[in-house]
Order: structure tokens, then C-alpha cells, then sequence
């Protein structure tokens, strides 16, 4: 199956919701969309399905012009943020619906298996009311999945559920895309969510495409800071650069050196992922000397939040550390660990081999 | 005046309790200390809000007693018990301005108009709201409005006890952390006694000294953050912190020896000790201190690798290992990936180890 989108565009009103894209979709792989709330996830992913129409631009499966033809002569599954089941039918019934909707062989062979996939086989004879927000939502995809579509979307399906049942619902999901041959679409705002799934992911901000590509690659070379921003939780640390000569200062009064800038460049970004940064120095580092704002602690990680005078930013170290607020702390960056971008925010260099902090 | 709170009770909402799943929260006894900041942590279901509704005095206990300061509260309401709450959404009165909302409860109590303004002004100033006390409140963000929601809760200066209820839930992700910041700070400052009901882990442990861990009505464990991360006490507290939470292996102990399915690791003499007279346990360790080695070395366990991810940041390796899934955390610049089907060695004995009987930490 392929989805291709060509010179797409969408305007309501006098709002854009997208600017004019276009974009092939992996096919067989998962496609993460990433981006903020109305970053244009869902519009995307409405055109995509023929839930709406686009503005301009032809939407084109396997060689044809599907552009307005509408979702239900379209053989595609959906999954949404909330937890919609037809509420008067057994989990069961719900799950056998799509099947039953073909004259499917082996239902109950199906239905059982699918069940059991995602850990609902208990609660076949169940109504959805019964069951909890994450069964329901496993319900929701296991009908979605039952339908063996060749196109699948889910619609930040594991946001109205608790940390902990998103983290074994999206392992599920997971090796549920793994496994499977269809072309499968997932929006979410979380970047963890995009590198946990892995496949493909397209950057969104604001309506516009800004970057699609393998996950891991548009994670590690960001076109731009907007990508580098959007694609980093907790946020990527940003410092200004103003070339003196040969020398370079940062806006933290820090001299650095950066002998991957070339000369045309008066001024360059740096952007530090959270993880690069280090309590404990090393040769070549520079030293950000700040005062500690808060230390949020997930437990796998802390998160240092720092006032390196005026200028903010995090710090994520393994584990549990405790600092107190106000506390005195240097967060040591080597600089061949920072990407560089232009005034502009265009992408310059990537560090090529990141040195790991934390540990 | 700050309380201490001390709980010696069990709450059951039919009569005659017989067995756990009769309970709303099994009997417990526990002590939250006057100044300190508390949170409580589970998910739905676990009892914390239960919890939190008894303390309040929303809720009478079925059995046993709460006490504030030593004195049973049992039959007290909230405000005769002096008790401040913070819920979920904001609640302030939309006509007023930011002012009047904050200087709402102290006006109820009849405060001096001197000392009110002054006492607004105080907790104007540590939640960032002086440039708005006389805007209405009717226009601002919700952001803004939960702000005065706490501010109200905060304002008043003799409260017991200032109770919040998932108080961030409708905060922007990106301005939470500002909150807890705000919340950690007013807690050094003013010195209340708080409690915070919470189901997200990052929540509870940056803005708590104890955390207190809930499931199933039962509390688990009341420790730091590092006492949760490094010494679960129960097996559910090593799953719940953490992403992904703690591995187990069943295991038993023979001799000076841990059997792990087919697989014997050499136990150190004080570890031979307290584990001497269990008979089955499990070992516990977190994806973060295993160690992979090439070769099957001393202390380690081989392990089938399922999946390598790479996560950007870090790499997570899912594999079997005696049966069970194990996971673990490693630098995601790995040079040589593990792959599918591929065997690895892992070393799952440490300073990091714990020991399970019946899902208790023993050892």
C-alpha cells in the first residue's frame, strides 16, 4: 500500500490548517506525526483517511486519485484519543463487528486470537462500561486491528490513559506494528512515543511539514531548531554564539570553541540536548555555571533545571539525584556535542559521534 | 496551627468487612509529620484519594481513628479540623478580581483589611500573579486561574494541613514544571504540612520529602524518591517507578548459591545469611544496573535478545532471560547493537539487588 499526498493544502475559513505539503508515506512501517497541539496532527491525518477534503492538492493510493472519495469506500481502521466502542455490544461482538462486515471465515478463531494479542481474552462477555480506560482503548484497537486494513490510524491513542498502562500499551503496540504488513499512521505530541515506535517519523509545526524521514535519523540530524525543538523532551537547550574574531562567546559569557563554523557565520546557535549535558567535567568541556531551579525526578531520570544567568536550561542525569533549589551547579557541555544551527535556525553541523552524559 | 496527622484506621464502604477487596484502604497506621511535604501515589483504584478524603474529613473513617496534633478528629468537618484544599480544576469566583479571590478566605475569617492585603501581596509574589491582582479573573488562562486556586489554598497562614488534589492536571505540560518549582518553594517557605494526591510519578517525586505508595488499598512503601528508585520495598513500588520499572527473576536460594531457572550465581556470605531460611524469592533489578558482558562470566545469566531499541538518548534491550523478560538499559551509541535471537550475558547480582519474599523486600 501507498499513500501519496501531492501538494496538499488545507484552509477553513480564513485560518490555514496546512500550508501546501507534500509526502509519500512508508508503506508497511509505521509513520509517526509529531508536533504540539495544533500543529496540524489531526488535519493531516483526516486527509489522509478521507475524513476531509483538502483544500488543493490530490491524494493518490497504489496509483489512484482517492482525492473526496469518502472514509467509508476507503478500507482503513481508526483509533482515537478517546475510548469509542459500541457501547451495547459485548467486547466480543465489538471485536467480531468488522469481521462479521465482510463475511470474514474463522471469526471466532480471529476474535479469540486478537483478544488474546492485547490481553482482553478475560472480557469477551463484557460491555465496554465495564471494563477500564485502558481495556476499552484495547478494545478500540483490537477491532481497528481485527479489520486487517491496509491502512491504519491512531490518533494519540494512549493520551487519556495513566503512565504506567501507556507504557504496556504502547510495548504492545509496538510489536503489534512489527509484526504486521499494513501502513500504519500514529500522531502523538511526545517525542518518546516517536523513538519508542520507531519506523518513520514527520516533524509538524504550525501546519507545516517540516521534516519526514527514518525516526532515528530525524532525530539525530534535525534539519532545523524548530525540528531540533519539536523532536527533544525536555526541551533542547538553545545558546547564542557570536563570533570575535576567531574566538566565540556565548550568551552565558562563556568562551567555546568552535572550529567546525565556517568564517561567514557571525553568529550561531547552539542547541544541547539535555541528555550531553554533565555534572562531572571533562577534557575540552565548557563549564555553565548556574543555580539549580528544580530537580524533577521521574525516576529513571532527573531533570536539573538551571539559570545559568538569564540564560535556562536542563539537565537530565540517570536516576535519582536530589538538589536543592537555589543550589550552585556547572553543567559541563563539550562543544562537539552541540548541534549548530544559523541565526536562521538552518541545521550547520550535527556532532557526530555523541559522547553520553548522564551515567 | 501545622499539624501532625496520624492515622490508625481502615476504611471499608459497606458494613462487615471480611476479606482485602472489602476494603476502600486496608489497616494501616501512619504518621504525616508537621512541616512536611507528602505526596500520595498510585493508580485509579489504589485508595488515595480515599486516603486524602479521610484526612480532609470528606470522609469518616469505618474503623479506627485520625488524630491532629494527638486529638481524634474523626467527627470533625474540614473547616473545624482547619484543612485547605486545592482540587483538580480551578474553583475562584470568576466576577472577582485576583485580589479579592485570594484574600477570600481570610475575609471569611475575618482578618484585618491590613493583614489581608499584605498576606495577598506575600502570595502574590511567590506564585507570579502581583501584575494581574486586579485584573478579573474571568479573562485569564486556565494556567492563571489554577494558580489562584492554589494561591487561595496557600493564603491562609494558620491552616493544619493544605490538601491538593491532582492540583496540575489542566497545567500545560510545558508550564508544569514551573508549578512544581512554585509548590517546592512555597513548601520551604511556609512550612505546611501538605499532602498531594497524585497518579504521575515525576509529580510526586520532585515535589515530595516522603512519597507514600498505593495499591490496591494498601500503602506499600512511604519513602524519598531515592528510597523508591534504589530499595522498593514491595514488588509493585520497583514496577511503578521507573519506565520501564524494575525486572524479576524467580529464584531460590541452595546453599551459597542462587538458582535462577537452570542457572546457579555464587551469593556473598551476608546474602547467604538473610536469604538462608526463604525459600522461593525473587531477585529484583532495574533495566538501569544490569551490565551486558560477550561472554558468560561469573555472576552472569545468559539472555535471549528480543528486540534492540534506540531511543535516541539511550537504548533499551528487551530480552528473555530464565524465562522471564528482562530489560535493559544501555547507551544508545552502543557500538555493536545487540540483534534478535542473538545471546547475551548479563550481570544481574550487584550493590542493586534486591530480594523478594512473597513481593516484600527482604534483603
Amino acid at each position: 500500500m501507498t499513500l501519496k499526498l501531492d501538494q496538499i493544502s488545507q484552509t477553513v475559513g480564513a485560518q490555514t490548517y496546512l500550508h501546501t505539503l507534500d509526502m509519500v508515506l512508508a508503506p508497511h512501517a509505521v509513520t509517526v506525526l509529531l508536533g504540539a497541539t495544533q500543529a496540524g496532527k489531526t488535519s493531516l491525518m483526516r486527509l489522509m483517511a478521507g475524513l476531509d477534503l483538502p483544500t488543493t492538492g490530490r491524494v493518490w493510493v497504489d496509483g489512484q486519485d482517492v482525492t473526496g472519495v469518502p472514509v467509508r469506500e476507503r478500507n482503513v481502521a481508526m483509533v482515537y484519543q478517546q475510548f469509542i466502542n459500541y457501547p451495547s455490544m459485548t467486547v466480543y461482538d465489538n471485536i467480531a463487528s468488522p469481521l462479521r462486515l465482510r463475511n470474514d471465515k474463522n471469526i471466532d478463531a480471529q476474535v479469540q486470537a486478537m483478544a488474546k494479542r492485547l490481553r482482553i481474552d478475560p472480557f469477551l462477555k463484557r460491555l465496554p462500561a465495564e471494563l477500564s480506560g485502558g481495556q476499552q482503548q484495547r478494545v478500540a484497537l483490537a477491532r481497528a486491528l481485527a479489520k486487517r486494513a491496509p491502512l491504519m490510524f491512531l490518533d494519540e491513542p494512549l493520551v487519556n490513559l495513566d503512565y504506567k498502562l501507556r507504557e504496556e500499551l504502547r510495548e504492545d503496540l509496538t510489536q503489534l506494528f512489527a509484526a504486521g504488513e499494513g501502513t500504519v499512521v500514529y500522531a502523538t505530541t511526545e517525542p518518546s512515543e516517536a523513538l519508542l515506535l520507531g519506523g518513520h517519523t514527520a516533524v509538524l509545526k504550525e501546519g507545516r511539514l517540516l521534516q519526514y524521514g527514518p525516526t532515528l535519523q530525524v532525530f539525530r540530524h534535525p534539519q532545523s531548531l524548530d525540528v531540533a525543538r519539536a523532536f527533544s523532551d525536555p526541551p533542547i537547550n538553545v545558546l547564542q554564539a557570536h563570533r570575535q574574531g576567531a574566538a566565540w562567546t556565548l550568551d552565558t559569557s562563556n568562551a567555546v570553541h568552535l572550529p567546525q563554523v565556517e568564517a561567514q557565520h557571525p553568529r550561531v546557535q547552539l542547541g544541547v540536548r539535555a541528555s550531553v549535558l554533565r555534572t562531572e567535567p571533562r577534557e575540552g568541556d565548557v563549564g555553565l555555571q548556574g543555580r539549580v531551579q528544580l530537580a524533577e525526578i521521574s525516576g529513571t531520570d532527573t531533570f536539573v533545571h538551571l539559570d545559568c544567568g538569564g540564560v535556562e536550561l536542563v539537565m537530565q542525569k540517570t536516576g535519582v539525584h536530589v538538589f536543592d533549589i537555589g543550589a550552585n551547579l556547572t553543567a559541563y557541555v563539550h562543544p562537539q556535542d552541540a548541534y549548530v544551527f544559523d541565526a536562521a535556525g538552518a541545521l550547520l553541523h550535527a556532532p557526530l559521534n555523541l559522547s553520553q552524559g548522564g551515567h | 496551627m501545622v499539624a501532625r496527622i496520624d492515622l490508625d484506621l481502615a476504611h471499608a464502604y459497606g458494613p462487615n468487612p471480611q476479606q482485602d477487596s472489602d476494603y476502600a484502604l486496608l489497616p494501616l497506621k501512619m504518621t504525616f509529620q508537621a512541616g512536611g511535604a507528602y505526596a500520595l501515589l498510585g493508580p485509579s483504584g489504589c485508595g488515595k484519594t480515599t486516603m486524602l478524603n479521610i484526612i480532609s474529613g470528606l470522609v469518616k473513617p469505618s474503623h479506627g481513628e485520625v488524630r491532629f496534633n494527638g486529638d481524634i478528629v474523626n467527627d470533625k468537618t474540614p473547616q473545624e479540623r482547619n484543612i485547605a484544599q486545592v482540587f483538580q480544576f480551578p474553583v475562584i469566583y470568576d466576577t472577582m478580581t485576583v485580589a479579592d479571590n485570594l484574600a477570600f478566605p481570610l475575609r471569611n475569617r475575618r482578618m484585618p483589611e491590613a493583614q489581608i492585603r499584605q498576606r495577598v501581596g506575600q502570595i502574590a509574589e511567590m506564585l507570579e500573579l502581583s501584575g494581574q491582582l486586579n485584573q478579573r479573573a474571568a479573562g485569564l488562562s486556565a494556567d492563571a486561574k489554577q494558580k489562584i486556586s492554589l494561591g487561595r489554598g496557600l493564603v491562609r497562614p494558620d491552616v493544619a494541613a493544605i490538601l491538593f488534589d491532582e492540583p496540575l492536571t489542566v497545567i500545560d505540560p510545558h508550564l508544569k514544571w514551573q508549578l512544581r518549582r512554585k509548590l517546592k518553594q512555597v513548601h520551604q517557605e511556609l512550612k505546611h504540612t501538605l499532602i498531594y494526591v497524585t497518579h504521575d510519578q515525576v509529580e510526586a517525586l520532585t515535589f515530595a520529602q516522603e512519597v507514600v505508595v498505593m495499591t490496591r488499598g494498601r500503602a506499600v512503601q512511604v519513602g524519598s524518591a531515592e528510597a523508591l528508585f534504589e530499595r522498593p520495598a514491595h514488588t509493585f513500588v520497583g514496577h511503578f517507578i521507573g519506565s520501564p520499572g524494575m525486572n524479576f527473576l524467580p529464584a531460590k536460594v541452595q546453599a551459597d548459591q542462587l538458582l535462577v531457572g537452570e542457572h546457579r550465581l555464587p551469593l556473598s556470605t551476608p546474602l547467604q545469611q538473610r536469604l538462608a531460611a526463604v525459600q522461593s524469592l525473587k531477585l529484583g533489578v532495574r533495566p538501569e544496573y544490569i551490565t551486558l558482558h560477550d561472554q558468560a562470566a561469573q555472576g552472569c545469566l545468559p539472555a535471549r535478545v528480543l528486540r534492540w531499541q534506540d531511543l535516541g538518548t539511550s537504548g533499551l534491550l528487551t530480552t528473555e532471560c530464565a524465562g522471564e523478560l528482562l530489560r535493559v538499559r544501555l547507551a544508545s551509541s552502543h557500538a555493536k547493537p545487540p540483534v534478535p535471537g542473538q545471546t547475551v550475558h548479563v550481570q544481574v547480582l550487584g550493590a542493586h539487588s534486591c530480594f523478594y519474599d512473597n513481593e516484600e523486600l527482604i534483603a
